[in-house]
């Protein structure tokens, strides 16, 4: 009996041991894969990279990547492979071109958008912000009012 | 008026793009292949595994390449838009068994009809990787010089078909 809920405990960590994924025999190879694999996006889950992704197009193409890299293809020309099969959208920074201008420029035209609109409120209220010359007698008010804000404990 | 017509000026805005933006489908990336020759392949045919298949040979002809597999449910979707239009022989259309088994890709065109000239086995997904491929279904249009000429992602449909595929089909073969 105890022997059988042994075994039934082990189960699940049978299970677990299946998600490590084999490395590559060259550690070298694995490591470029990594710096690699989180600049590229997987076209399956389109918001994780090559990395992350458990998709099987992602899985072939880290095989792809990893084999290009034993080949001893620069980073520069594995990622152009890919860009010619797949376009830009494969590439989490995407380069600088006509067609991503308002990608690049974009926040930067809001944050200037954004500074003129402030500047411009804030000297539109001081304008409305009148200097109002005092007489005398208010001045002597004042005095008495402060004075006597300033006695009290 | 005027402090509530800019605010409501840009909110005008953000809802249009936002608007637009939720309209588009994500999955539809133009590819870049489009207008290149296509990438070459020479694969085992699928009913014959002797025999190979190779893009060279389909050269002077328009034709359809179809990527498909017998575990992708967008296929079920398209395959009776595919064999109508094998039925019609305006085009011919050439399987791409993309990373399947044999067993199951046979037994699957026995049982929904098999549209195909002949059928690539693309056991690796190498050839899928070359064409840019990252869902199946997904058809390409090749003129006679083998060139891509148009790419359709996700299962077709008989709209597509007709207002884009086969006008453009008729436009290449004219050629």
């Amino acid at each position: 009996m105890r022997w059988l809920l042994v075994i039934i405990l082990l189960i699940p960590s049978l299970a677990a041991a299946e998600e490590a994924r084999p490395l590559a025999d060259n550690p070298q190879v694995e490591a470029r894969l990594k710096t690699l694999a989180v600049e590229l996006r997987c076209l399956v889950c389109q918001n994780q990279t090559l990395a992350d992704s458990n998709a099987p197009l992602a899985e072939d193409l880290r095989r792809e990547v990893r084999e290009m890299i034993t080949k001893g293809m620069s980073d520069r020309e594995i990622i152009d492979f890919l860009v010619q099969r797949y376009g830009d959208f494969v590439l989490y920074r995407p380069p600088w071109k006509a067609t991503t201008t308002l990608l690049w420029l974009g926040p930067f035209l809001l944050l200037i958008a954004g500074a003129t609109a402030l500047v411009l409120a804030l000297r539109r209220r001081q304008k409305k912000l009148v200097d109002v010359t005092l007489s005398e007698a208010e001045h002597n008010r004042v005095a008495q009012l402060l004075s006597e804000g300033a006695n009290r404990p | 008026m005027n402090r509530f017509l800019i605010p409501f000026g840009i909110f005008v805005v953000v809802v249009g793009f936002l608007a637009v933006g939720l309209t588009l489908n994500p999955r539809e990336l133009p590819s870049p292949l489009v207008g290149k020759p296509a990438p070459d392949f020479s694969l085992p045919q699928l009913h014959d595994q002797g025999k190979v298949i190779s893009s060279n040979e389909l050269k002077g002809k328009v034709w359809l390449l179809n990527f498909w597999a017998s575990w992708c449910d967008g296929c079920k979707v398209e395959h009776p838009v595919l064999v109508h239009l094998a039925q019609s022989g305006e085009v011919p259309i050439y399987g791409m068994d993309y990373k399947d088994q044999r067993n199951e890709a046979l037994t699957w065109l026995r049982e929904w009809g098999n549209p195909y000239q002949v059928v690539a086995v693309d056991e690796s997904g190498r050839v899928g990787i070359n064409y840019g491929v990252y869902g199946v279904p997904e058809t390409y249009v090749m003129d006679k010089a083998g060139v891509i000429r148009y790419k359709q992602i996700g299962p077709l449909r008989d709209d597509i078909l007709q207002g884009k595929i086969l006008p453009l089909v008729r436009e290449l073969q004219n050629q």
